[in-house]
């Protein structure tokens, strides 16, 4: 690009040129000319495109040699070059790159797979729900909800699932903010998902988001203590043993899902946002990622 | 080429690097004891003062240095004693961000996302460590140049051999520029060239650093570090410059190499007979 700057430069009005006597005289290997003027005449070339060709058109006709060297030289490297271009990334390529590492500061790559099995366990319970060989008139979908964000946010900070977790844990950044935005990219999977899923069963919205959420959070509050993962894992259980198992036996939803099991939830979301807040000094110490 | 764009103009030295230090050591351990586990204390009564230059960490498998380092890398918190890392206090509650942005740390278990590139891989570090968003291309950049990747700076980190992946290690923990630099085991996996580079790279880093290296090889302590820190059992049985502890060592004593011996006769000193390992 410079270079073409340059050229136009040359080809300004008033311009001298090297004269023909010294560009045969070049072509033919320099060895008539004096130091200097070779000297001259390669910078003179470098900048002036006009004086490029008439070079190249006097080694055309008058030096053989020359041509048959660079005509080896090209034959010889033009496969290399082709090979080269084709193995470069496409810029589609690269852009998606960019994306995938700046995606990489909401979700490590160790999510990726645990969210992919969310979602599927999401979809699976909507379809059984829609064909209606589930549990009657519960919603598998309202079932699963809340639990479904919080698998996610126990993935996210897995030791045994994350290889970069070391690295981590000693990285300024790691603390509640790294936790909240993993977090939140958890529930923004989760959640699009859910809509979907609720407004094709025709549950109402609260009645899954609220629970789904004052489980993360209430995750997010005991994982202070015992760690995220950990804490995931006893909510989790506890949420098979006390609401899913019953509601599967009995074929009735159960109270805590119903509408009038709103206000509790909403309590438990205040609540375990609260803790969160009160504690939020505790996310950096490496137990409170277990 | 012309851009159309000017550069700015940024200052070479900001307020930071004029502000006088207020400690005198970078690392100040008193009385260090860290649990590992429900018993077993792996640091156990540590005093220990490293200041700017090359600390070599040595010491038989199981002494504590992986803790030590863990420790100083704020990831362990201390169970008892005090550590004070570049004048604050570490291993309180509170998330020592500032400290921590001025540590870089490559564990001895260096994990990576495979599919990322060494310098995506490095970028994400770089953003973890909150460098300032407008000066990670260049730290990243200098830092890969300095590890000797800036050829393979775009292939993915599944491409790369063991060796190379301890470099990228070692380039995530300087892209910040850290003014204490904790390496666990750095040179496993380098082939002797790049073992030769490695410790140029210490001693360049060893100017105004602040770099501790656990090591098993003896010989990169002679090559590369102004001070030895011998360590056995969760305590300091040595610190030194590496001809005081070529000096510990006498003919008797076992090693092929005057470091080696030094090493045998201080970590034998009581007398009492270790397994052959």
């Amino acid at each position: 690009m410079s270079g073409e700057h340059a050229s136009e430069r040359a080809h300004a009005p008033g311009r001298e040129h090297a004269s023909g006597r010294i560009i045969e005289r070049y072509a033919h290997g320099g060895r008539d000319l004096a130091a200097d003027e070779v000297w001259a005449v390669e910078a003179h070339l470098e900048a002036c495109r006009v004086c490029r060709d008439r070079l190249s058109a006097v080694v055309a006709v008058q030096v053989p040699a020359v041509t048959s060297l660079v005509g080896a030289v090209w034959s010889g490297l033009e496969p290399r070059l082709a090979v080269t271009a084709t193995m470069r990334r496409g810029r589609l390529q690269q852009a998606w790159l960019s994306r995938l590492s700046r995606l990489s500061r909401w979700m490590t790559p160790a999510m990726v797979p645990w969210l992919a099995m969310v979602v599927a366990v999401t979809l699976l319970a909507l379809l059984l729900d829609l064909v209606g060989v589930g549990t009657g008139e519960v919603s598998l979908v309202l079932l699963f909800a809340p639990v479904l964000p919080v698998l996610g946010v126990a993935a996210s900070w897995a030791r045994g699932l994350d290889p970069a977790y070391e690295l981590t844990a000693s990285a300024p950044r790691a603390g509640l903010q790294l936790v909240l935005r993993r977090t939140a990219s958890v529930l923004g999977v989760v959640v699009p998902v859910l809509l979907v899923c609720g407004w094709l069963t025709g549950v109402m919205v609260a009645q899954w988001l609220l629970p789904c959420l004052a489980f993360t959070a209430a995750t997010l509050a005991l994982g202070g203590a015992v760690g995220v993962t950990r804490a995931a894992v006893v909510l989790a259980a506890g949420w098979a043993v006390l609401i899913l198992a019953p509601t599967l036996a009995t074929s009735r939803t159960a109270l805590a899902l119903r509408t009038d099991g709103l206000p509790a939830w909403a309590l438990l979301l205040v609540l375990g946002t609260g803790v969160v807040i009160a504690r939020r000094g505790a996310y950096s110490v490496l137990r409170t990622h277990r | 080429m012309i851009t159309g764009k000017e550069h700015h103009m940024t200052s070479a030295v900001n307020a930071a690097d004029l502000a006088p230090t207020p400690y005198a050591w970078e690392i100040q351990a008193t009385g260090l004891k860290v649990r590992v586990g429900r018993k077993r204390m792996a640091v156990d009564g540590l005093d220990l003062r490293l200041g700017t230059g090359v600390h070599g960490l040595l010491g038989p498998n199981g002494a504590g240095k992986t803790t030590l380092i863990r420790t100083l890398a704020t990831v362990l918190r201390p169970t008892e004693g005090t550590l004070v890392m570049l004048g604050e206090t570490a291993g309180g509650l509170g998330e020592h961000r500032a400290l921590r942005r001025r540590i870089g740390y490559l564990p001895q278990e260096f994990g990576y996302y495979r599919r990322f590139t060494v310098r995506e891989f490095v970028e994400y570090m770089a953003w973890l460590k909150e460098v300032p968003k407008a000066d990670i291309p260049g730290a990243v950049q200098r830092a890969v140049e300095r590890v000797g990747l800036a050829d393979r700076a775009d292939d993915r980190m599944k491409a790369l051999s063991g060796g190379m992946v301890r470099r990228v290690g070692i380039a995530q923990a300087i892209v910040n520029d850290p003014t204490v630099l904790l390496l666990d085991e750095p040179t496993v996996g380098l082939d002797p060239a790049q073992r030769l580079r490695f410790r140029e790279l210490l001693q360049e880093l060893g100017t105004d650093t602040c770099v501790l290296v656990s090591t098993h090889l003896v010989e990169d302590v002679a090559a590369a570090c102004t001070d030895v820190v011998l360590f056995a059992e969760g305590r300091l049985v040595f610190q030194g410059t590496p001809d005081e502890l070529a000096a510990a060592g006498g003919p008797e004593h076992v090693g092929d190499s005057p470091l080696e011996r030094g090493y045998s006769a201080l970590l034998q000193k009581p007398g009492q007979e270790r397994g052959s390992w």
